[in-house]
């Protein structure tokens, strides 16, 4: 199999992304790595329960001054868009919680006085799930800041695999970041009024980055039909319906993966996957002829 | 003497702005109560973060000596203790009516920030 990147999102939380995320990833088997980048709050490991090798601290640069060098020119200050370095009278105050480690400040510093400390952002641990490569990040409790962590679980993409990113739910930064790059996005949500107007957000947010998406709809025969017609106006497919079966509820309940507690639909999540890579085939070969 | 009240409008006669660095206006008095000038703060009105801080490092280079608001934030209140302005929480009604209570002594100045950040 051809290596590509799935993301998996949906604007509302709580859907079934991280459900539908592990159990693509289970019936890929060798061929997939699961990554969860839901760094806040990640799940995927209570599914897969992977077998964990490997804990990596990641960091964001700050500044650190030293005063005996500073002319209190105030370079710093104006490059930094974050304000989390200032110079106010003698002093040069620094808010580290708030730098993104751009490390503009101290490039700028003509005497080279800001050297870098550094932040703890979180931790990523990579490990095997069976035969699945399974890599998430932990966001540090009190950290606010997701994106760079995020950065660092997609750096650990193996290229040779079918790589399945589970966003975090919304459709704001850190859910941009982990969709960015992506072959393709699967939104998952469910029929209600709820579904669908996180859905329509989501949509708007992910729209600007040109990548082929698809629904998959959750809890499919409760709520009502605003769902399909939305996607049916806005030509998005819908790759599959997933019925609110008490199987599935159960084995969630238990803390299994959907493919386990009702392997009838693996063959279900097959044709999910195909449907995703004949759509990238499409959109590619669609490019193609737009270009020509 | 000068003396910044964050503002809801230009005139001497607007509204205290409750909030700090995401105010709308700043208006810095001398100590006679004349306008020297209204600051359009909508640049920091629509910054990401770090409001407060950017509007305490205008009032420092402006060589404010207090500053008269509704809330104060952490950062903004380290930027304006390092800067050595004194500020006035808590105010409310117009920015004359802030200023003459400074002016008859009848505010005192808070040592510690009154809200959290983003509040």
């Amino acid at each position: 199999m051809r290596p590509m990147i799935i993301s998996v999102a949906s604007g509302k939380g709580g859907t079934g992304k991280t459900t539908i995320a592990t159990s693509l990833a289970t019936v890929l088997g060798s061929s997939a790595q699961l990554l969860d980048c839901d760094v806040e709050e990640p799940n995927c490991h209570i599914l897969m329960k992977p077998v964990l090798q490997t804990v990596e601290s990641i960091t964001v640069p700050v500044p650190i001054v030293e005063m005996d060098k500073c002319t209190l020119c105030g370079k710093c200050g104006e490059v930094c868009r974050f304000s989390s370095i200032v110079v106010i009278g003698n002093q040069v105050l620094t808010f580290p919680e708030m730098c993104h480690g751009c490390g503009g400040c101290s490039l700028l510093c003509p005497e080279k006085a800001i050297t870098e400390g550094c932040r703890e952002l979180g931790v990523i641990e990579t490990g095997l799930a069976g035969p699945v490569e399974f890599v998430h990040g932990r966001l540090r409790i009190g950290e606010a800041m997701s994106p760079p962590l995020i950065r660092a679980v997609k750096a650990q993409i193996n290229p040779h695999k079918l790589a399945i990113l589970d966003a975090p739910p919304g459709a704001s930064c850190p859910v941009i970041h982990t969709v960015m790059g992506s072959d393709f996005i699967i939104l998952v949500t469910e029929p209600t009024p709820f579904g669908l107007h996180d859905l329509k957000i989501a949509v708007e947010a992910i729209s600007h980055l040109a990548i082929p998406l698809g629904v998959i709809l959750n809890r499919s025969d409760v709520g009502d039909r605003e769902v399909h017609k939305f996607c049916m106006q806005m030509d998005i497919p819908l790759l599959a319906e997933i019925p609110h079966d008490r199987q599935i509820a159960e084995g969630y309940a238990r803390g299994n993966l959907l493919v386990v507690s009702a392997p009838q639909y693996i063959r279900e999540f097959l044709e999910i996957f195909k449907k995703i890579t004949e759509l990238i085939n499409g959109s590619k070969s669609n490019l193609k002829e737009a270009l020509s | 003497m000068k003396i910044a009240v964050t503002s809801m409008g230009k005139e001497i006669d607007s509204q205290v702005d409750p909030r700090f660095g995401r105010a709308q206006y700043i208006v810095i008095l001398d100590q006679s109560g004349t306008v020297l000038e209204a600051v359009d703060n909508s640049q920091n009105l629509n910054a990401m973060r770090g409001a407060g801080i950017q509007a305490a490092k205008f009032l420092a280079d402006r060589k404010v000596d207090v500053l008269m608001t509704g809330h104060c934030g952490p950062n903004a209140f380290t930027t304006l203790k390092a800067a050595g302005i004194k500020v006035v929480i808590g105010q409310s009604g117009t920015v004359k009516e802030a200023f003459d209570r400074l002016n008859r002594n009848e505010v005192a100045f808070t040592d510690k920030p009154n809200v959290e950040g983003h509040w």
